[in-house]
């Protein structure tokens, strides 16, 4: 990511931007324009990179952590058909396809025409300093179904993408170093209610 | 099965509720034979800490009888167990540090939102202590369960007896902890404010690290009969100037290192506690600080100040001049539960620690309401409340 920066632009990540116009403009640079909603995300896992790269990579594997994915189908030749929900019981879908992928390092997808919601995104994973694992860092760019309103009401019902893909990353995390996801519940009827 | 659950402040109730279940592969069930009450849980009956919920079980100190386990707890039925309030995973970089009350995993990602709002980073879950711990249920029931029982719960031998052994869960580590980041040196004299059980259990522990006097402050007559018992030097704040007399007993040095275990209801009559106590009540502020403060104030140049005493927000004019000008060291945090609780078990083995003496009341958890009204209301002679479920209803005072 470091090398995409102008010599006037500090070395914070770019998601950090106070400075919207920059932020957009330098998001395409790392993935492809399908939004106009930048999230950015590093969470530090106490694991080797190329082992949470491989199980990334097997997306169908990614409806384990990630809570509103309800499944990914692949097509071949690197298309994959997601189905994820949305608020208010509805579901969203779109094919998505891959657009780098350099093995323990980066996946890049973006989504094909027609997709509910719009959206591109990259996962980087690189050695953490001191020997502490991996970062993994999740850059997603998308379109808020119903613009503006539409993502306050995702909001509302904590189904906003930036939201889910940060919680996400936690649960990844928890699942890779722990083998489960924690849960406050007390019953598998109070478990089924949280994940619905 | 029964279980003691919150319905706002001063309103908790023993209803019946369902059993916890196995969710997790690591999870074990405990059937909880002794559970105590914490004076932290009065935080919660006075309505201190947000985001709990009506029907939210209570309860962070307990131990019991492992009755089912999930595939990949290292637990076996029938064994006993004293569970930590910490909930932490054992392998998280903070974990691996020992640093377990800041593991990054026990709590579920979705509670870790508000934790990193409030704090910077989210912090472990914790037993029965709202949904920014994690809302998870609290072992002030029949039945508990206990996620990663792999790495918490300590099996304790089967010819000890509950009382000895079950304060492993939370106040010893956290009285201990307290002294060890006191940083004691022979030849100390260490002040401890607040001879509620941490307290006490922090003068016990400084003496054991080699501290030659302990100075115990509290204006509850009995509580300070304990802390003499236990070899304090004792100073009631009602009768006595605390400042001033800190400073005439250390013949005007001060305190080498001073203990806060009072934290976030410190009682007295002080201008600045009045005012604080008015802006928790309008939300301007969440904590009320007068012990801290005069900790910092009376301890000596150089010194360090040692904080288990829960606090929750942020404080106003802490003196931030003192503790620099003085060049004091301030340590605090949540306490590491898991990694005490071995040496602290042996301790108690071999008869260097008894911590029984606190135990001021034994209830069955049917009367764990009457139990809450008791302790919040009569703190000189309420020292600690256990709880016993299936232990016969007793006629209480």
């Amino acid at each position: 990511m470091g090398d995409s920066r102008t010599p006037a632009h500090d070395d914070a990540p770019l998601s950090t931007s106070k400075r919207g116009e920059e932020k957009e403009h330098m998001s395409l640079s790392l993935v492809d324009p399908k939004g106009d909603t930048l999230s950015g995300k590093t969470v530090t896992i106490n694991r080797p990179r190329q082992e949470l790269y491989d199980y990334w990579r097997a997306l169908e594997n990614l409806s384990t952590f990630m809570e509103n994915v309800e499944r990914i189908e692949g097509l071949g030749d690197n298309r994959y058909h997601w189905v994820v929900k949305a608020p208010a019981g509805k579901t969203v879908e779109w094919i998505a396809k891959v657009t780098q992928d350099v093995p323990g390092k980066v996946l890049a997808w973006a989504s094909e025409e027609g997709a509910d919601v719009p959206n591109s995104g990259r996962i980087d994973f690189r050695d953490a300093p001191g020997g502490r694992g991996t970062w993994v860092t999740a850059t997603i760019l998308y379109d808020p179904p119903g613009g503006i309103v539409g993502k306050v009401v995702a909001k509302l019902f904590q189904r906003e993408p930036a939201i889910q893909a940060r919680r996400d990353l936690r649960r990844f995390k928890q699942f890779m170093e722990t083998g489960e996801i924690a849960t406050g519940a007390r019953t598998q009827a109070q478990f089924a209610q949280e994940i619905d | 099965m029964r279980a003691l659950t919150w319905h706002g402040k001063h309103d908790v109730r023993v209803d019946t509720v369902d059993d916890p279940e196995i969710l997790n592969p690591r999870d074990a069930i405990i059937k909880i034979t002794s559970t105590a009450i914490c004076g932290s849980d009065l935080h919660l009956y006075d309505g201190y800490i947000p985001t709990m919920q009506a029907g939210d079980i209570l309860g962070h100190e307990f131990m019991g009888e492992v009755v089912e386990t999930g595939p990949k707890s290292t637990l076996t039925k029938g064994q006993r167990v004293v569970v930590p309030f910490t909930i932490a995973c054992g392998s998280c970089f903070h974990c691996t540090k020992h640093q377990y009350s800041a593991c990054d995993n026990g709590l579920p990602a979705d509670n870790q939102d508000i934790a990193q709002a409030a704090y910077g980073q989210p912090m472990s879950g914790l037993f029965g202590y709202s949904h920014m711990t994690g809302g998870y249920a609290g072992g002030q029931a029949e039945y508990v369960r206990v996620p990663f029982s792999d790495i918490g719960p300590i099996v304790v031998p089967n010819g000890i007896e509950d009382d000895k052994v079950l304060f492993l869960s939370d106040i010893l580590p956290t009285g201990w902890m307290a002294a060890e980041n006191a940083q004691i040196e022979p030849g100390d004299t260490v002040a401890v404010w607040g001879c509620g059980p941490v307290g006490l259990f922090a003068v016990q522990s400084a003496f054991l690290m080699g501290a030659e006097r302990v100075i115990a402050i509290d204006h509850f007559p009995h509580r300070l009969e304990l802390a003499r018992k236990l070899g304090a030097e004792t100073i009631n704040f009602e009768q006595s100037k605390t400042y001033e007399a800190l400073m005439e007993m250390t013949g005007g040095i001060g305190p080498d290192a001073c203990i806060d275990s009072v934290g976030l209801e410190a009682h007295g009559f002080f201008a600045d506690n009045v005012w604080d106590q008015i802006k928790v009540s309008t939300f301007t502020g969440t904590d009320r600080t007068h012990s801290i403060r005069q900790a910092i104030l009376a301890c000596r140049k150089g010194g360090r100040v040692s904080m288990p005493a829960v606090y929750g927000g942020f404080v106003d004019k802490f003196p931030l001049g003192a503790f620099m000008e003085k060049g004091l060291t301030l340590k605090t945090g949540q306490t590491h539960v898991q990694h005490y609780m071995p040496a602290l078990l042996n301790a108690i083995m071999e008869e260097k620690i008894d911590t029984t003496f606190l135990i001021s009341h034994r209830m069955p958890l049917e009367q764990a309401a009457e139990g809450y009204k008791l302790f919040h209301d009569k703190q000189n002679e309420v020292t600690k409340i256990v709880l016993k479920p299936g232990m016969e209803l007793a006629p209480t005072k």
